[in-house]
């Protein structure tokens, strides 16, 4: 055939792609695969189960793979169809994306396990493991993704599943919840889209490592300023930033319990990933410009989010807020762009991912054992329940950041990045943070755990243990402590990622190989 | 809406508008058409059957459930993508066969049950959403 004797290396990559490869795309893939035979089999409600965990369990492993190989050869790209890029939509997986990607699918094995118990037929039916997969597909996509239209796309991805997640049982406050949620959603997502355009426009390119080597170039003469006001708006939505955090604590509290820990865990970070990705790797010098606006955005984050946690009596609510202020604490490194700052924002954000699922399971376990999630009504749990208290102490030492958990070692970081920064002030915000966080969930577990209620019902017969909470609980925790107390590890691949984007030319290199950054 | 002359035309006009889905979803490779504007002609047609003659007989006739129809759509557009692996291409790359079918060599393609994949999906959302709206109508 004619086609055979055209030279394709002009346009296609001819390399051949090995199983390596391969694993770049596969942590979204499968997700999809199996998300897609979830759907066939939707009313074969007694599959579900396994076969999503068996999707996700092959997801994490794919994520792992993904992982070890970032961190030994660099970052690792595949582009879509052999077409070179930038015409080709590239998968770019670098240390930060790929960690995010294992923890945030870490904790969705954790959470389909958990829904077993959690989610009945009812909700099975309606779709919620289809939904859970295609989330986190999107999810994936989003953390490995190299281009920025597509990184919208994967937004919208996970967006529309959790829509579907959200309003699962149909209920009027889920429902009301679940508008808030979407209109201001949809809002940012017009916004990021908006922003997506006006870069298409300024660089003709859409490829990050395209971009990233063609900003010094277009400085003096492209609208990057407001590019870089228009994503920090966009994704400072996304990821609950304050002024822009009132649609999270009117929608987490309201769908089922393992939904709200899926969402509390690993929503909230694609925004802040997106951050990470855009203002630094992408835009340094005009994320410089707006660093003391992101510095009192951050400080507010967290000053307010926790205020609000404090004056909150539904544990699920007390949650939202206390998300909100991890979403500062973040943001903090974000604002100081340095090593040391972006270190401590990724370790906070392994953290985070984990510590917030773990307690909403938890307020989930406490539901179970004692029929509420209002501070008022739950009490004495530490009676019937010795290892639950257990792991509610090690999980509020953690996300109040102390030792031995894993909050600690982040917040360290980033009080130190400040302090050498110069801005002793926000490191200030930090500790008072990690203060108030300490009275709220302090509170939380004085009441449910410690609180002896004089009218309390009679203990009845042997309490039922709940063997998936605790099984849950206790595959969160063990990261939780080895955080805490071997921190090494996860520091040096957050130190990977704070470098991968500082310097973009690995990340650059990886997708244009041939070409060497100027 | 259930006159007698719409109910009578309904089927045919079905048949037809499916038949010309298929139709714009196959010229799409080279001309205006493809997946999705194919399963946009479909899923109208199933709509229009659904205002004629009622929901539980376009249920009937598609037989499987719409959304499993949509998951078998995605399905089909992600094993596309992944059958590139066995040929040492990256995710999603274009692979091309001709076979010959009653002495007609026709070219057979993942781009092709990518496509299909995407007439699926829609075709199956659509529907669904469609005939969800319908039954809240008429019950």
């Amino acid at each position: 055939m004619a086609a055979e004797s055209v030279d394709i290396s002009q346009a296609m990559v001819t390399a051949p792609a090995t199983l390596g490869d391969w694993l770049v795309v596969a942590p979204v893939a499968i997700p999809i695969v199996f998300g897609a035979i979830l759907l066939m089999v939707r009313h074969e409600t007694r599959l579900h189960a396994g076969l999503a965990i068996a999707g996700l369990v092959a997801t994490l492993a794919a994520n792992a793979g993904l992982l070890s190989r970032v961190l030994s050869d660099g970052p690792q790209v595949m582009t879509m169809g052999r077409w070179l890029p930038p015409f080709g939509i590239s998968f770019t997986a670098d240390a930060l994306g790929a960690s995010l990607a294992l923890v945030a699918t870490l904790v969705a094995v954790v959470c389909a396990l958990y829904a077993m118990k959690d989610i009945g037929a009812t909700g099975r039916r309606y779709g919620f493991y289809p939904f859970m997969l295609l989330m986190m597909a999107g999810v994936g996509g989003s953390f490995l993704t190299g281009d920025v239209f597509n990184l919208y796309v994967w937004f919208e991805v996970f967006l529309i599943s959790s829509f579907g997640l959200l309003i699962l049982g149909s209920s009027h406050r889920q429902l009301d919840g679940a508008t808030k949620y979407a209109i201001l959603n949809l809002v940012g997502t017009t916004l990021f889209l908006t922003a997506t355009a006006f870069l298409y426009g300024t660089f003709g390119t859409l490829n990050m490592a395209d971009i990233a080597r063609k900003v010094d170039a277009l400085r003096e003469t492209g609208p990057l300023m407001t590019l870089t006001v228009l994503y920090l708006l966009a994704f400072g939505m996304k990821a609950a930033a304050f002024p822009l955090n009132f649609w999270l604590p009117a929608s987490y509290h309201t769908p089922s319990i393992v939904t709200a820990a899926l969402f509390g865990g690993v929503l909230t970070k694609v925004g802040v990933y997106a951050l990470l990705r855009v203002l630094v790797m992408l835009f340094p010098l005009e994320r410089a410009v707006l660093s003391d606006l992101i510095a009192w955005v951050a400080a507010g984050t967290m000053i307010i989010g926790i205020m609000g946690a404090l004056a909150q009596s539904d544990i699920r609510r007390v949650l939202g807020f206390v998300v909100i202020s991890g979403v500062g604490v973040m943001m903090a490194g974000i604002a100081l762009g340095t090593e040391q700052g972006l270190t401590g924002t990724v370790l906070y954000a392994f953290h985070s991912i984990l510590v917030m699922t773990a307690l909403y399971l938890l307020a989930g376990v406490m539901n179970e054992l004692g029929g509420s999630y209002s501070l008022h009504e739950l009490s004495g749990l530490y009676r019937r329940y010795p290892l639950l208290a257990a792991f509610a102490l090690l999980l509020v030492l953690a996300v109040a950041g102390l030792p031995p958990a894993s909050g600690l070692w982040p917040k360290v970081l980033l009080v130190r990045a400040s302090l050498d920064a110069g801005l002793p002030w926000l490191s200030f915000a930090i500790l008072l943070t990690g203060l108030l966080t300490t009275v709220a969930m302090g509170r939380v577990f004085i009441l449910t755990i410690w609180r002896q209620k004089a009218d309390a019902a009679p203990d009845g017969a042997a309490p039922a243990h709940p063997t998936i909470g605790y099984a849950a609980l206790a595959v969160l925790s063990l990261p939780v402590l080895l955080l805490g107390l071997y921190p090494e590890p996860f520091i040096r691949v957050a130190e990977a990622s704070a470098t991968g984007l500082l310097d973009a030319s690995a990340y650059v290199g990886a997708v244009f190989p041939t070409e060497v950054r100027p | 809406m259930r006159t007698l002359i719409f109910r009578t035309i309904a089927p045919y006009l079905t048949s037809l508008m499916v038949l010309f889905s298929i139709f714009v979803l196959l010229r799409g490779h080279n001309d205006p058409g493809g997946g999705f504007i194919g399963g946009l002609i479909a899923a109208s047609a199933f709509a229009i059957y659904g205002i004629a003659c009622g929901v539980s007989p376009v249920r009937r006739a598609l037989y499987f459930h719409p959304m499993a129809i949509s998951g078998f759509g995605l399905l089909l557009a992600a094993l596309a993508g992944w059958l590139s692996l066995f040929f040492d291409v990256p995710f999603l790359t274009g692979l091309w066969t001709t076979v010959s079918i009653l002495g007609l060599p026709v070219d057979l393609s993942t781009v092709l049950f990518f496509d299909i994949g995407v007439y699926l999906v829609v075709v199956g959302s659509i529907t669904s959403i469609a005939l969800a709206l319908e039954e809240r109508e008429h019950g």
